[in-house]
């Protein structure tokens, strides 16, 4: 039975003092919630965020985690892989103009794209499963949004100082103080942004070849435009647009808030815990009121400029930071932490009642996303393992569909594709099944009309002609195929034999 | 001047045009749309001097910057000719086997001569070269005058039956029409054509025929019938028949003696692309 619980609106204190205590306590973004419109204008005026630095355990996991995507981000393209022949020495490589796709062993072909299709759905049901049984990790921890914000935060505190610092900084008139501090943050957040824009280009072109041919101007155009657009976005997006990228630009929050229920874990005041909230003073007794002692820390802490004691929001991403800040207010004041959590609203209603808080990570939408999840992984898996190494097409003459010979021999023209995705050359003897006595052809009388010499990871077109007897006695179509083999590697293809037996001469 | 009447609402003096009681609002024009109309004005003096633009009683003006589209298609061409270089010049010089037995610069001339015979030789002998009655086929293995890739090049080189120096010439005789058989006669030596084919035939009117054919046809389509690729005689004996297999066909080319016309090619296509279409029709054709 589904619990709704409507968090939207705060209680207001029972000691109401009015207006300005409730005020006080509203966050960033409802600030801004309530300004849009004041002028006639359109759009709601961004509140600025300034957020604190927070220490603890979930801050600790998100530098890690920041600093292993960055990590995985910039070096994966300098990896080396050992390839034969002339193919690229990279270990990731998407070259576009050899129409490849490269990831350490595996070498992926234009037409087998659907095993891209395959992580992408994979990936999708992922999200769907962790969001419904943990919330939105993906965006408080993994989201590049969120990193890169993290990241560019990093330099703005570096040059800025923390919150109180950046909002009197803010405060005033342009300095001396003020211009370094800024033109300083800013410079290396272009730098940042550029060297994101340059290390995306190094995953299209041989990384080493490219870090030098971008400097000398020989780089492709392409190079220069992505690398520029990943340098605008990246500086625009994590320095100037940050929060609003989530809250306004990105559907994964809409979507993301449809796998949600009651019983997903997510960030979450403890409101049976907390409430009534008030100021706490040196040695006063906690009999009576709630542990919130509306310090706002988790307030000043949120990258996103919410209260997360207004329950769950879209603008939550979900990261702990709050998390963080009320434990270490709690450790301070003697008080077990924990009164925001990852816990689910289920558990707080029941906890609210008076009952023991129930947790079900298996529910009917977690089963079905993990059921989802195994089905695609395995068709992908089984597609990439199953993929043939050699393939055969072949496609049938129109024009003409078939010949006479002066002797009353029937020939008919194929064009045989035969993709060698082996990364040696191979010599493949053609074999044609299905009509008795035929002989082999090729344009020109080559001398070994049923061999053809593909080489590695190409795709060679040889066309052959096949020559039936006058005495054949052949139908009008005979289904027939062709079958290469070179050594193990065999790939077949059906088509027809057409005589034009209905026809006769 | 008359009073210009303002409009209460806006404070804005109107046109003084009414229509139906609609007046139209003097306003000015958006800056935007006037700078951008400024600029355009701008832009065309710069064009005018820049570029070809005023017609004149001797020529036009050329413009600073020269340009002209004759130029650049001229420099297109060369750029294309660079282009092509090497394997035009190599078609020029290897000789027709030399480019045949080359993988690369036989699918060159190959590729060539697809696009080529499209546009020149698929009018008469179809796009996939199987020709028609009167046209002969060009994918089988029965040569007029000769398969080979010097006689298939001889052959579009210089025509047949143009009356132009160097083309193919041989004439059937209208043994009908002009009157140098009777028609009995001509029915009997059909009936001998057909049995030279491996068809059953009347053996008696074979039989009358057979002087006749030794005396009139053997000079050119030879005793045995088997023709003669030197003097463009078909061979009688195969399942292949230029102007079609049913008595009624062969009764009509003796009656007759059609001959079609192929063009010179020479000076029409130059001696690469000459060179390309043989082996393109050499390659595709029945060995």
């Amino acid at each position: 039975m589904p619990t709704l619980i409507d968090n939207t609106r705060p209680p207001m204190p029972p000691n109401s003092k009015g207006k300005a205590q409730a005020r006080a306590a509203v966050s960033a973004a409802a600030r801004a919630k309530g300004r849009g419109d004041a002028r006639g204008g359109l759009y709601k005026p961004r509140e600025p965020i300034y957020p604190k630095l927070v220490h603890g355990r979930w801050r600790t996991i998100k530098w890690a985690l920041l600093i292993a995507t960055l990590a995985i981000y910039y070096v994966t393209p300098w990896i080396r892989w050992a390839r034969p022949g002339d193919l690229p020495r990279q270990a990731v490589l998407v070259d576009f103009t050899g129409r490849r796709f490269y990831f350490f062993d595996i070498q992926l072909w234009p037409q087998e794209v659907y095993i891209f299709t395959g992580l992408m759905i994979m990936g999708a049901l992922a999200l769907f499963l962790v969001t419904a049984l943990f919330g939105r990790l993906w965006c408080g921890y993994t989201c590049p949004q969120t990193v890169w914000t993290d990241l560019y935060i990093v330099v703005e505190r570096l040059f800025e100082g923390d919150r109180n610092a950046r909002m009197r900084l803010d405060g005033q008139p342009l300095s001396l103080d003020k211009a370094w501090r800024k033109s300083g943050k800013h410079l290396t957040w272009l730098a940042i942004a550029f060297g994101t824009g340059g290390a995306w280009i190094f995953y299209f072109h041989d990384a080493p070849t490219l870090i030098r041919t971008f400097w000398t101007g020989q780089a492709p155009l392409t190079a220069y435009v992505s690398c520029a657009l990943l340098t605008a976005t990246t500086y625009g997006f994590a320095g100037w647009m940050r929060e609003q990228v989530c809250t306004y630009m990105c559907p994964w929050p809409r979507i993301q808030g449809a796998m949600l229920d009651e019983h997903s874990l997510q960030v979450t005041y403890l409101r049976d815990r907390g409430e009534p909230r008030g100021a706490h003073k040196k040695n006063r007794d906690w009999a009576g009121r709630g542990d919130c002692i509306d310090c706002k820390q988790c307030v000043v802490v949120c990258p996103m400029g919410i209260d997360i004691r207004d329950g769950s929001q879209l603008e939550c991403i979900n990261c702990g930071l709050c998390v963080d800040a009320c434990d270490e207010i709690l450790g301070k004041l003697g008080r077990p932490i924990g009164l925001i959590a990852y816990d689910t609203d289920a558990a707080v209603a029941r906890r609210a009642r008076g009952q023991a808080a129930v947790y079900k990570p298996v529910r009917a939408r977690t089963l079905y996303y993990a059921l989802a999840l195994v089905l695609v992984s395995g068709l992908t898996l089984w597609g990439l393992l199953a993929r043939p190494k050699v393939d055969l097409h072949v496609i049938r003459d129109r024009n003409p569909i078939f010949v006479r010979m002066h002797d009353g021999a029937v020939r008919d023209g194929y064009t045989l594709k035969i993709s060698n995705r082996t990364f040696f050359d191979q010599r493949f003897v053609i074999a044609f099944d299905g009509v008795a006595g035929v002989r082999l052809g090729r344009p020109g009388g080559a001398a070994d009309p049923g061999v053809v010499l593909a080489p590695a990871d190409q795709v060679v077109s040889v066309r052959v002609f096949v020559t039936a007897p006058a005495d054949a006695a052949l139908a009008a179509s005979t289904p027939v195929r062709f079958v290469i083999a070179s050594g193990a590697a065999r790939a077949e293809a059906k088509t027809v034999f057409l005589s034009g037996a209905e026809n006769p001469q | 001047m008359s009073e210009r009447e303002t409009d209460a609402p806006t404070g804005v003096e109107t046109t003084g045009h009414e229509w139906d009681g609609i007046k139209e609002l003097d306003n000015p024009l958006p800056r935007w749309w006037l700078w951008i109309w400024a600029a355009c004005v701008v832009f065309a003096v710069g064009y005018w001097v820049a570029m070809p633009a005023w017609p004149g009683a001797h020529g036009y003006t050329r413009g600073l910057l020269r340009a002209s589209d004759r130029v650049a298609v001229t420099d297109s061409l060369k750029v294309l000719d660079a282009q092509r270089g090497a394997s035009a010049r190599a078609l020029r010089t290897a000789s027709l086997e030399e480019i045949e037995r080359d993988p690369k610069l036989s699918a060159y001339a190959q590729q060539v001569g697809q696009s080529v015979f499209g546009d020149n030789c698929a009018t008469c002998h179809g796009i996939g070269g199987t020709g028609g009655k009167g046209y002969p086929n060009l994918r089988d293995d029965v040569w007029l005058w000769g398969g080979r890739l010097e006689d298939i090049q001889d052959t579009i080189t210089h025509g047949v039956r143009t009356g132009r120096p160097g083309a193919r010439l041989s004439q059937m005789p209208a043994f009908g029409r002009d009157e140098m058989l009777p028609p009995a006669t001509i029915d009997d030596l059909t009936e001998y054509v057909v049995k030279l084919s491996g068809r059953p035939a009347d053996a008696a009117a074979a039989a009358r025929a057979a002087p006749v054919f030794a005396e009139q046809c053997a000079s050119c389509h030879g005793v045995a019938g088997l023709g003669d690729q030197t003097i463009g005689a078909p061979n009688l004996t195969d399942r292949d028949w230029l102007y079609g297999p049913g008595r009624a066909d062969i009764r009509g080319q003796i009656y007759a003696g059609n001959g079609g016309v192929m063009p010179t090619w020479s000076g029409r296509l130059s001696p690469e692309t000459l060179k390309a279409l043989a082996v393109y029709v050499h390659a595709n054709a029945g060995q």
